[in-house]
């Protein structure tokens, strides 16, 4: 059994190219899933010190610890409420944009649409800290909705651009046909229009609510650590506790997300993805 | 024939695009029952009367009445119409029934009465079966009877074709011409169609309306308007047409009115080539610069030969001036 996995027969038997080709792909999965598999394995470690390869006990340990700590179970809590408040935010807003950027032509409309991307060209602490003039005006500083607003920001090119390109693939008469036979331009546009560019639009929603999930930066800045996210826990974490606390919540991190991208796999793919950035 | 009713009237209708493109005092009268071809180039006008009278877009001046009532005012889901597009009719992210069903829901009708007037429909355009179907499963053609039986479902007073068969292939063009005329005709029903094909606005029609730049050029029956044109662009469009100049007028003969004889005629050529088209041969006569071509039978044709001078007689002609 073990002969089989002797190298230069392996060589051999599959050739020159295939062989290089399965190196490549084994240091490939080891810089990208090695990282992954040594959290993992920390995290269940209830002592691991350095010497050691794999961890001297195993155990839950640190789960337990991390799930005793109120701050940090009311920061997933927190999380996933300003995740769900900057998804629907941020669909009000900018669907509606993005249907009339894709259907009327009017001017600065492209000039419009170029502008979400300024707010990704310049460093973000730039961003935050001129807003944060603006914010201790409104008394937004350390507030919900500020950091919401925060985190809408972020998202806002995805957004517009893929629900836009999204709406741009309904054709004209596949809404004048719905018009046609007796909707009105409300029903037409939840009925027609909307479904219709509903793979671009999930994609869209997708990111926005993993990129609020993650975001750290701006939510330590505007919620002047009054809002505690997940990610912001987690630079507490890292200072205070052993890695194997910081192991623990970073899987825990990774679960929404794992979640919805299994939800919506149908509708993510590189062309969903390639097709929002196409200026038309 | 009866006194027949006026199912749909346009009065002196007008529409201007903001870059001065548009239609001018357009009067036509539609009667039930009947097909009325709008015949064109692209740009002359056609669509915008088709969409002007299903509500896709405002008019200028003027008014558009469907039995007597105007519609003019009406938003598109309120008028007694039903319109086929060119293409993408259908709505991707339903199956054939929900597309069919749409309408038919929006007007509260009962399930089972849906049901029973969707299969209905399917037999009349000879979709039986395709209900559970998605559109993107389904061949354009196909997709252009789904789209013709959802319009007939809602039972409309005018049906409104916007060049529905230009998408196909050629033989498909043929069968789907002659399957709407073979409806038409069951249904009694009164259909607008919009073409730039003059074969097909020829076979489907009860009245063709040529268009120009925006004016109606000539409007009348198929064999009047090929008979009869009243000016020299319709005598150009509508089917083969030989051009002579002769003193300051333009004489238009048809190919099919040509006889070639050895005695004295009309005019005297040569002929440069003969083709057989099959019941039919072209023969094509060098007059001065001009080509003239004649049709004519087979028996004719034997005895001509290319470079052989012929006399060209017109049996009938038109004189444009």
């Amino acid at each position: 059994m073990f002969k089989y996995l002797n190298p230069r027969r392996f060589y051999y038997a599959v050739g020159r190219k295939k062989f290089l080709e399965f190196i490549l792909l084994a240091v490939f999965m080891l810089f990208f899933y090695g990282p992954l598999m040594y959290m993992c394995i920390m995290a269940f470690g209830n002592v691991y010190e350095v010497p050691n390869v794999l961890p001297q006990e195993w155990g839950f340990k640190w789960w337990s610890f991390v799930f005793s700590q109120k701050s940090l179970v009311s920061s997933i809590v927190q999380s996933l409420v300003i995740a769900v408040i900057t998804t629907i935010c941020s669909m009000v807003l900018c669907i509606p944009a993005a249907y009339s950027l894709a259907r009327f032509r009017y001017p600065g409309r492209k000039i419009f649409m170029l502008s979400f991307l300024l707010t990704n060209a310049f460093p973000k602490l730039g961003i935050y800290t001129s807003i944060g003039i603006l914010f201790y005006k409104y008394n937004l500083m350390g507030t919900l909705p500020g950091v919401v607003i925060i985190h809408m920001i972020n998202s806002m090119m995805f957004m517009v651009w893929l629900p836009c390109s999204a709406f741009q693939s309904v054709h004209r008469q596949q809404e004048e046909a719905a018009r046609d036979v007796g909707a009105g331009p409300i029903r037409t546009f939840f009925q027609v229009s909307f479904p219709m560019a509903m793979p671009g639009i999930m994609v869209a929603t997708l990111y926005t609510f993993l990129g609020s999930m993650e975001e750290a930066q701006g939510t330590l800045l505007v919620g002047l650590a009054k809002i505690k996210t997940m990610p912001v826990e987690m630079y507490g974490i890292i200072l205070d506790y052993p890695g194997q606390a910081g192991a623990v919540f970073a899987i825990l991190l990774m679960i929404p997300a794992a979640v919805m991208i299994f939800a919506m796999r149908k509708y993510i793919g590189p062309e969903a993805i390639a097709g929002g950035f196409k200026m038309k | 024939m009866a006194e027949r009713t006026v199912k749909l009237e346009i009065r002196d209708m007008t529409k201007h695009y903001d870059n001065g493109d548009g239609v001018e005092h357009i009067n036509l009268k539609i009667y039930e029952g009947e097909i009325v071809t709008m015949l064109g180039p692209s740009g002359c006008g056609k669509s915008t009367i088709l969409r002007t009278i299903g509500g896709f877009l405002d008019v200028t001046s003027g008014d558009i009445q469907i039995d007597g009532n105007s519609i003019v005012k009406l938003p598109p889901e309120k008028r007694p119409t039903a319109m086929v597009f060119q293409s993408y009719n259908l709505w991707t992210h339903m199956t054939v029934y929900e597309n069919l069903a749409f309408g038919l829901k929006l007007r509260k009708i009962p399930k089972d009465q849906i049901k029973a007037d969707i299969e209905k429909h399917l037999a009349l355009v000879s979709m039986t079966g395709f209900d559970k179907k998605y559109p993107t499963q389904l061949s354009g053609g196909q997709q252009q009877r789904i789209a013709i039986a959802r319009s007939l479902l809602l039972k409309p007073s005018v049906l409104l074709l916007d060049e529905p068969f230009s998408a196909l292939d050629a033989k498909i063009r043929q069968q789907m011409r002659e399957e709407v005329k073979k409806i038409q005709s069951e249904l009694g029903i009164t259909i607008v169609f919009v073409t730039h094909d003059q074969e097909e606005a020829m076979a489907l029609s009860h009245r063709i309306v040529v268009m120009n730049k925006g004016k109606f050029e000539q409007v009348g029956t198929p064999t009047e308007i090929y008979d009869n044109p009243t000016s020299k662009y319709v005598a150009s469009f509508i089917g083969e047409m030989n051009f002579i100049e002769q003193g300051g007028k333009t004489l238009a003969i048809r190919p099919e009115n040509i006889e070639i004889t050895s005695e004295q005629a009309d005019i005297q050529g040569t002929i440069r080539t003969i083709m057989v088209l099959g019941h039919y041969v072209e023969v094509n006569v060098q007059y001065g610069d001009l080509v003239i071509k004649c049709f004519v039978d087979r028996n004719v044709s034997d005895h001509l030969n290319p470079g052989d001078s012929v006399n060209l007689k017109f049996l009938k002609k038109h004189i444009f001036g």
